[in-house]
């Protein structure tokens, strides 16, 4: 229990920092896709070394890849980015499914993976977890100011000489990697939800950046502990049980806004 | 008192040797469809303020997008104050975005917008330090908007959003100001408050190159106009760029030219924002 806590506690965190810029950047179709796009790295780890495989690595490896994938076709302006993300989440979805599907405990495996298995949480996990999670922080941290600047005005960006490029690509392995660290707590169905709904709920209440990267990540620290005991306790699918906590925090943060707002 | 010397541009030293800004024998496209910008060529003086004016799909969005940087151009040199400015770090443009190419939700404050002219100044890996404030405060104080520091940008009005983002380039220590389309949704009070600013500005050699849709205004308040439809179709005083044949050469069809003695009237079809 413990161990799944602790998972988590950081797995809100990493979450809800990353998923503040995916909300600015308006980037939670790209979110959901990445999630599903995990699965043929899981499927072809899975095939390799059964239940004890690098499912981890394999779904870094996917995620990475596709993210790297929508980035080169999106960014040739032919193709807006909602349809080349569209075109190779689908297309990835499906592979992943058609290797599960050769594998004989398909349904039991596939479910772990589309809804998160928080309490089988290893040792192992959860350093990876912690170290892949801490990079992602490390990382924003570092370069919070020129993220921030490439997102509010590209163009401007542009006129400082910063890699605006360079940095949409960091981006985008910055949520890939914060997938694939969230995949054993909400799994890949529930994802979105971690990314989008914290720092939607601090968006919704903050008009300056630090204010609304704050309320995200205690939206989603708070969901996953209440989450993970109401789980415990009543007997629910973890990951959706985290889920819901946070959709109600979102829901009440909103009924605040409307409240004032008539006042 | 803190000193901002370290903010000013190294190009300062040779800079009157050279205009501003220089384009030469520019052309760009999107894909493979015709250039969007053909052989443009032109310069602007330090201190001048011109205008660039032609219909939808002129170009003007694009030069724009060519002298940031933003969009390579296929051929000809785009130079600021003498150097090609591809080949290393020049932050002496500054950029003033269309108010519709702006999320106004964006959780920052004004100070915090102004804050990010100083991004290649503060460098890489830090936070902004004592000097970086400064330089934002002192250009916020400049643009009269000191006050209103700490408020959310979408809570400003059209011309003081504009003003902010003219702070943003002083902050920079840019004197070469791009505003694109910076009167669309502004009324005429806050207009003439921008242009103070830009009057101000002038005195310190500050250089301004506008895109805008209003011909009348771009006929009374510039040194220069160029009027632009992929081509220079004509580049000067507004009452030599402004002509009946070439406002017909730069619009075709979508414009009525009316000329009595001493007047001269335009009635357009095309829709401005």
């Amino acid at each position: 229990m413990w161990r799944g806590l602790a998972a988590a506690v950081m797995v809100g965190v990493v979450c809800a920092v990353v998923g503040c810029f995916v909300v600015l950047r308006g980037l939670a179709f790209f979110g959901d896709a990445l999630s599903h796009a995990v699965l043929p790295g899981v499927a072809v780890a899975y095939l390799l070394g059964g239940a004890q495989g690098p499912l981890f690595w394999g779904a870094l490896g996917a995620s990475v890849l596709t993210a790297l994938g929508i980035g080169a076709v999106s960014g040739k302006q032919r193709l807006s980015e909602d349809t080349a993300i569209g075109v190779i989440f689908a297309g990835a979805l499906a592979l992943g499914i058609a290797l599960i599907s050769t594998i004989r405990s398909y349904s039991v495996d596939l479910t772990h993976i589309l809804f998160g298995n928080i309490l089988a949480i290893t040792n192992g996990d959860l350093l990876r977890i912690g170290l892949f999670g801490g990079g992602v922080l490390l990382v924003i941290a570092a370069l919070f100011k020129e993220l921030v600047a490439v997102a509010f005005d590209p163009i401007h960006a542009a006129t400082l000489r910063l890699p605006g490029e360079a940095l949409r690509y960091l981006l985008l392995v910055l949520i890939a990697v914060t997938v694939v660290v969230a995949l054993q707590t909400v799994g890949a169905g529930l994802m979105t939800a971690m990314l989008i709904t914290p720092a939607a709920t601090g968006y919704l209440l903050a008009r300056r950046l630090p204010r609304m990267l704050a309320i995200a990540v205690g939206v989603g620290v708070f969901s996953g502990i209440v989450g993970l005991y109401l789980s415990y306790y009543v007997a629910v699918a973890s990951g959706a049980a985290i889920v819901l906590v946070a959709t109600a925090c979102f829901g009440l943060a909103w009924a605040g806004v409307q409240l004032r707002g008539r006042a | 008192m803190t000193t901002i010397t370290a903010f000013l541009p190294t190009a300062l030293a040779d800079t009157h040797d050279h205009p501003a800004l220089a384009l030469e024998h520019v052309s760009a496209s999107y894909g493979k469809s015709k250039p969007a910008l053909e052989d443009v060529s032109f310069t602007i003086a330090h201190g001048e303020r011109v205008a660039v004016v032609g219909p939808n799909g002129a170009g003007k969005s694009t030069l724009f997008k060519v002298i940031v940087g933003l969009m390579p151009h296929l051929s000809g040199d785009v130079r600021v104050h003498g150097h090609s400015h591809h080949a290393g770090d020049c932050p002496s443009i500054g950029y003033v975005p269309q108010r519709d190419a702006v999320d106004w939700k964006f959780p920052v404050s004004v100070s915090d917008v102004v804050l990010m002219g100083t991004i290649r100044a503060v460098g890489w890996l830090r936070r902004p330090g004592r000097q970086a404030r400064a330089a934002a405060q002192q250009a916020l104080e400049q643009v009269g908007l000191a006050a209103l520091a700490g408020r959310p940008i979408g809570d400003l009005s059209g011309g003081q959003q504009q003003r902010v983002f003219i702070a943003r380039a002083l902050a920079q220590h840019a004197d070469v100001l791009l505003l694109d389309e910076p009167f669309s949704g502004v009324d005429v009070e806050a207009q003439e408050a921008i242009f103070g600013l830009l009057d101000s500005l002038r005195q310190q050699q500050v250089s301004v190159l506008i895109s805008t849709h209003d011909l009348q205004m771009a006929t009374t308040r510039f040194d220069r106009l160029l009027l632009l439809n992929r081509r220079v179709v004509a580049d000067g005083p507004a009452d030599a760029v402004l002509t009946p044949e070439r406002l017909t050469a730069a619009y075709g069809g979508r414009l009525v030219v009316v000329t009595e003695p001493n007047r001269l009237t335009i009635v357009t079809d095309d829709c401005c924002p």
